[in-house]
């Protein structure tokens, strides 16, 4: 069909203004964490008069910017990999078995994607604090409760984003691993995970994110040793100074690597998001 | 006996996270749980029902600012909800069809999604500062407005239009991306015919795009409802532990009535009746888009 002109002007001033919305942090990001310290006290500028790295050295040195990245980085790594381990086995046994309880599962999973976060954190940090003074088990304060915390977070989605993926994989490949003598588990591991990899590595991401970037758990259930990045950083700004730029500098240091994997992998969340929505 | 096996991993966790504290939360609500007891709950004395009337007594201070919160946030999801939407349909029907540089303006509609929040929601803190940042330089310093006064984004009624902002920026492009995938799905022949009976771009968007993401719509209204009337990471991290009175919304109040006034019992209490909300809320639609449905 041919566009008329109004639709093409519409067309180019909409996506103009909506890419300028979109960029403009960005652009003060990027621009603001190579500038010197005067340079971000005093007015904004849209250029930096004078270029400088040092922000991008500085940052390590106001905050222990090196602990909370080693922080997130083995808190989201552990919580993504197992995340994405429980949830495939629970989206096998959804897409490829019939039973009692089937749809009552995924009604409670799905619906405490929808609960508000603040709902289990009150319960969970007074649970987390008694384990510890009964049992001895520190869940407060530590990695691993952090990562069995984000494990459950990304389950709901996790799961029902998987059991849409093995959906649209054939059972007649089960079948025919199982013809050629391979157990349940031997169908799964050689057929069925090889065919599903693309929705595996998309929600491995998408748990990722996730993780990385929470606030609300970190900021009660970390303490000065184990906080992640997402709350150790607006430890720029309890200091007596604001170092604006050094917290532009971390905050691009930290984004970078999600914002590239993001978008690398973006075909991959697309298409796994619409397996398990458009039905 | 396999198929519940599976399952074994995804409920323990799905218990020791979920359900269990869920239960907890509304038997702390019932609990005078202040921080002389966190250590220990189970000696809490019991509160019956004074939390739920603490919290829903209207005249009183407690409930004023409650039931203040509450409509806040009502209001600022319902304005982040509409303009969410429609950003990231006009983005998607304008990126529908090819035309050079269409992958780039996809890929720049993506990034405020990809970015870690807490990275970008502190650059807008950045942004709103009042005497260095960027948006005061642009509305008083270049374009000259506000009569030469640098306004407070922060504090005061600003503050929820900042909230306002941020949100909607971060949220859009979720809106766009899922959008964007259900159009994926409709059929090209749906187009032609309907560009066959003489149907122009407008006709063809009300005829063919609307009715074909009704399905998608129906899930992405919810989700994106869902998610901005619960949000905490974004006030948090542009307000920092306490909300200026003006974008007090939910979430970022329970917080500051649980972990800055140490007591559990209200902010349970608040919590469960949230919950409630969210319930009835969400029921009542599921509901309405079932009959929608039907109807179709």
């Amino acid at each position: 069909m041919r566009e008329p002109m109004w639709f093409k002007w519409t067309r180019a001033i909409g996506l103009a203004v909506l890419a300028l919305f979109a960029l403009i942090p960005v652009w003060v990001m990027v621009t603001s964490a190579l500038k010197p310290l005067a340079d971000v006290q005093e007015r904004f500028t849209w250029w930096p008069s004078h270029l400088s790295a040092k922000p991008f050295v500085e940052m390590w040195k106001t905050i222990p910017l090196a602990d909370y990245f080693v922080n997130s980085l083995v808190v989201s790594t552990v919580a993504s990999i197992a995340s994405v381990v429980v949830a495939l086995l629970a989206a096998y046994s959804l897409s490829r078995y019939r039973f009692r309880g089937r749809q009552a599962f995924s009604v409670v999973v799905l619906s405490t994607q929808m609960f508000p976060g603040i709902l289990f954190l009150l319960p969970l940090y007074v649970i987390f604090v008694n384990l510890g003074n009964t049992t001895g088990l520190q869940l407060y304060g530590s990695r691993t409760g952090l990562i069995v915390t984000y494990m459950t977070f990304t389950l709901p989605f996790a799961i029902w984003m998987l059991a849409g993926y093995l959906d649209s994989v054939p059972r007649e490949l089960d079948e025919a691993a199982k013809v050629d003598g391979c157990g349940p588990l031997g169908a799964f591991m050689r057929v069925v995970i090889p065919a599903a990899m693309p929705g595996i590595v998309a929600v491995l991401i998408y748990a990722f994110m996730t993780a990385w970037g929470e606030v609300l758990f970190a900021s009660v259930l970390t303490d000065d040793s184990t906080r992640t990045l997402a709350v150790g950083l607006q430890g720029y700004a309890t200091q007596n100074n604001v170092y604006w730029n050094q917290i532009m500098a971390a905050a691009l240091t930290v984004s970078v690597p999600i914002v590239v994997g993001f978008l690398v992998l973006q075909r991959y969340l697309v298409a796994g998001m619409t397996a398990g929505s458009v039905k | 006996m396999l198929p519940y096996l599976l399952l074994v991993p995804a409920v323990i966790l799905e218990l020791l996270i979920h359900i269990v504290p869920m239960l907890v939360g509304i038997g702390i609500s019932f609990l005078k749980l202040t921080q002389f007891y966190i250590a220990n709950w189970r000696q809490a004395p019991n509160a019956g029902l004074a939390n739920y009337r603490y919290a829903l007594d209207f005249n009183s201070a407690a409930g004023k600012q409650l039931l203040h919160s509450f409509f806040v946030t009502i209001i600022f999801t319902v304005i982040v909800l509409v303009v969410s939407w429609t950003f990231g349909m006009a983005a998607a029907v304008f990126t529908q069809r090819p035309f050079p540089g269409r992958g780039i303006v996809r890929t720049i509609f993506l990034i405020p999604y990809a970015l870690p929040v807490f990275a970008s929601v502190i650059t807008w803190n950045f942004m709103l500062q009042r005497d260095n940042g960027a948006v005061n330089h642009v509305l008083v310093d270049q374009l000259h407005l506000a009569g030469g006064d640098r306004p407070f984004w922060l504090i005061g009624q600003n503050s929820f239009y900042s909230l306002v902002i941020v949100e909607v920026w971060r949220t859009w492009p979720f809106a766009f991306l899922m959008l964007t995938a259900g159009m994926q799905s409709i059929s090209q022949d749906l187009y032609e015919a309907a560009g066959l009976d003489g149907a122009g771009v407008w006709a063809q968007f009300r005829g063919v795009t609307l009715p074909m993401l009704r399905p998608v719509n129906r899930v992405l209204l919810l989700v994106l409802f869902l998610w901005t009337f619960n949000d905490f990471t974004t006030p948090f991290t542009l307000f920092g532990k306490g909300a200026p009175h003006q974008a007090d919304i939910i979430s970022m109040h329970i917080y500051q009535n649980s972990f800055v006034t140490w007591n559990f019992g209200t902010g349970s209490a608040m919590s469960v009746l949230l919950l409630i909300f969210l319930l009835v809320v969400t029921g009542g639609y599921l509901r309405l888009a079932k009959s929608g449905s039907n109807d179709a």
